[in-house]
């Protein structure tokens, strides 16, 4: 859309407005100069370049990887026999599998709302938190809060997740030092990650504790950037702090909570790295294990790369739906019509 | 109704801005936020600060009690995460794979997004759009079939594998970033240079590229972070290669099993954070002005 605006800007008569971007190249000036060595050097590098390599590593395995979904290839036999989509229904048929989707699943609609709803809180604190005189100001010292918060962003999440490994370690983790040291010695040598009742819980409680501070920057970001009068009307028409945050500042950072929602739920489809380092072998009756972890180890240990690349297809297939309800959800609720990413 | 109410608010916002009275509701929600935000704060502060105390004790130590302190704050457990893990070695695998990859991302996606964004040629949208497509799918599918690409082109395993391999993942969100903002620079300026006889190449070194520093810093930050973290790369492609920080903590961790040497793991964890936080310390200011940058496109 924009290609086809600034089209009609640059060239200001209503004819080329509906000449769509990838139209022949009379109606761009820049296109009559004759091909230089300049031009022709510049685009091959500028454009070959980057793209020769996006395409090798990058849109070339993808596409390899739906094909090799489709065969029996174990990776080190030459051949590989197109077997169709028998691949897909041992996986739809294997309870394992299945169980590590039911817990993706699980993750998918727990993360996003845990840690949006937790970050706008935490984010309406610090921006509307102030004053209620006088000009809408946020809390005082409260960038103290906003870099601290940011902390857990910058760690990589292996380490995020093996300090907490440590943290839930039954006798010598800090958990259980502080509910023993408050008088709760039922937690004394509790096992958080070893029982399948906790093993869950606790782990999207590390990666609620990963991101909670990324996504408030992110909304103080967006609240900030609300015009300080929609503040002051609601105020004067007698709106309270939760009317206003209701009203006002959620409708208006819409877009950001729905960028949000999908890069959670993207992250809620794969969380190899969390499992992995907190319960590798994927927890107590496999109550952790996650598709991206039975994708790894049946591609690289048990040397299965066709049914590895199945489930990594039904792993994209998932992303995909996941992507469209937000979107189609946000919409039908009355969501903007210009979608950003 | 509203006129009258907001006239007395008006008057106090123009002529005594500094010095709102404080009501005793205002206290009480200041009281209750600070609170708020102190809990959470604790949250995220003190597993970091308990695991850098524990990084100077010993194992037994470790088992004794979760509080104590170190009876010696002495560095031989992160002498021994460094030279005896090889968290060192991965230190430095880690720092070289990352800043090579950023340059080379940052260089291309620059030239990349550059061209698509100020030139319309059959099949630009095509190419945009397929960009977007890698950012959105998971990496987890192309993982199989990248490592028998990087087999085939006797990559695998090596940091040079490695770092084409990041330089591709994070061409799209590069790439996609930074076509809105130099789709944004005016025209007129490509003109005047060109009208003054520089070439494509010199407009974009000498005067398209100076002029995106803002974005530029913004993507390099946020491609920095992603690209440190890194993990599934890594242990897919390079699984028996020098390992790179986030490969080596993982494997430090995966024998603990046997070895117990908890003091080390800690301290391992402790240098994997605190550079980057120290880092961050310093630059945040930049750092959450590209937060929003990067999210009001």
């Amino acid at each position: 859309m924009t290609s086809v605006k600034t089209q009609q800007s640059r060239n200001g008569d209503g004819l080329a407005a509906v000449v769509p971007a990838t139209a022949p190249p009379q109606v761009i000036k820049r296109r009559r100069k004759p091909l230089t060595w300049d031009k022709v050097s510049f685009f091959a590098v500028f454009l070959g370049l980057p793209l020769a390599i996006y395409l090798l590593f990058v849109i070339w395995p993808f596409i390899q990887a739906f094909g090799y979904s489709l065969t029996d290839w174990s990776g080190f036999s030459p051949n590989q026999n197109f077997i169709g989509l028998e691949n897909y229904a041992k996986i739809f048929t294997d309870d394992i599998f299945m169980k590590a989707m039911g817990n993706n699943i699980l993750l998918v609609i727990f993360l996003p709302i845990i840690t949006i709803i937790l970050s706008l809180v935490l984010a309406s604190l610090v921006t509307v938190g102030g004053s209620s005189k006088g000009q809408i100001k946020g809390l005082r010292n409260s960038s103290f809060y906003r870099v601290v918060s940011f902390f857990p962003y910058t760690i990589p999440a292996i380490a995020i997740g093996i300090m907490w490994g440590q943290i839930y370690d039954p006798s010598g983790g800090l958990l259980n030092g502080i509910l023993t040291g408050v008088g709760l010695d039922q937690f004394k040598d509790f096992a958080w990650l070893g029982d399948k009742n906790t093993a869950m819980i606790a782990t999207m409680f590390v990666i609620v504790w990963g991101f909670v501070g990324f996504y408030m920057v992110l909304f103080v970001a967006g609240i900030k950037g609300i015009p300080a009068e929609l503040f002051e009307a609601a105020r004067i028409d007698g709106a309270g702090r939760f009317r206003t945050a209701v009203s006002i500042t959620i409708p208006l950072i819409r877009d950001n909570i729905q960028t949000a929602y999908i890069y959670m739920g993207i992250l809620a489809l794969d969380a190899f790295v969390y499992m992995a380092a907190l319960n590798s072998g994927g927890g107590p009756d496999n109550s952790t294990l996650v598709m991206a972890q039975q994708l790894f180890f049946t591609a690289f240990s048990k040397g299965q790369f066709g049914l590895a690349s199945a489930m990594g297809v039904v792993l994209a297939i998932a992303t995909l739906i996941f992507s469209g309800l937000v979107f189609a959800v946000n919409k039908l609720t009355g969501g903007d019509k210009d979608v950003s990413l | 109704m509203s006129t009258k109410v907001s006239t007395p608010e008006m008057k106090s916002l123009h002529f005594q801005p500094r010095t709102p009275a404080t009501s005793t509701g205002d206290k009480v929600v200041g009281a209750v936020s600070h609170t708020a935000l102190t809990i959470w704060t604790l949250i995220v502060i003190l597993p970091l600060l308990w695991t850098f105390m524990s990084s100077f004790k010993t194992s037994s130590e470790i088992f004794a009690s979760p509080f104590s302190l170190p009876a010696e704050w002495k560095l031989d457990n992160y002498v021994k995460a460094w030279s005896e893990a090889g968290i060192g070695s991965a230190f430095l695998n880690s720092v070289i794979v990352v800043a090579v990859a950023l340059v080379i991302v940052m260089v291309l996606g620059a030239m990349c997004a550059y061209v698509l964004a100020r030139y319309t040629f059959p099949g630009s949208r095509a190419i945009y759009y397929l960009m977007l497509a890698g950012l959105t799918f998971p990496i987890f599918l192309a993982m199989v079939p990248l490592f028998f690409v990087l087999k085939n082109m006797g990559l695998l395993n090596t940091l040079p594998g490695l770092i084409l391999v990041y330089v591709g993942f994070a061409l799209p969100f590069t790439v996609f970033f930074l076509f809105s903002f130099f789709k944004s620079l005016p025209h007129e300026i490509t003109e005047a240079a060109a009208l003054d006889g520089a070439g494509e190449w010199r407009t974009f070194f000498q005067v398209m590229l100076p002029m995106a520093k803002p974005g530029l810093a913004s993507v390099a930050i946020f491609n920095f972070l992603g690209l440190w973290n890194q993990f599934l790369i890594p242990v897919s492609i390079n699984a028996a290669g020098p390992r790179v920080l986030s490969q080596e903590l993982a494997a430090f961790a995966g024998q603990m099993g046997y070895a117990v040497d908890y003091g080390a793991l800690f301290a391992a964890v402790s240098v994997t954070v605190i550079p980057v936080l120290i880092v961050y310390v310093i630059f945040q200011r930049q750092l959450q002005g590209s937060v929003s940058q990067g999210t009001s496109k």
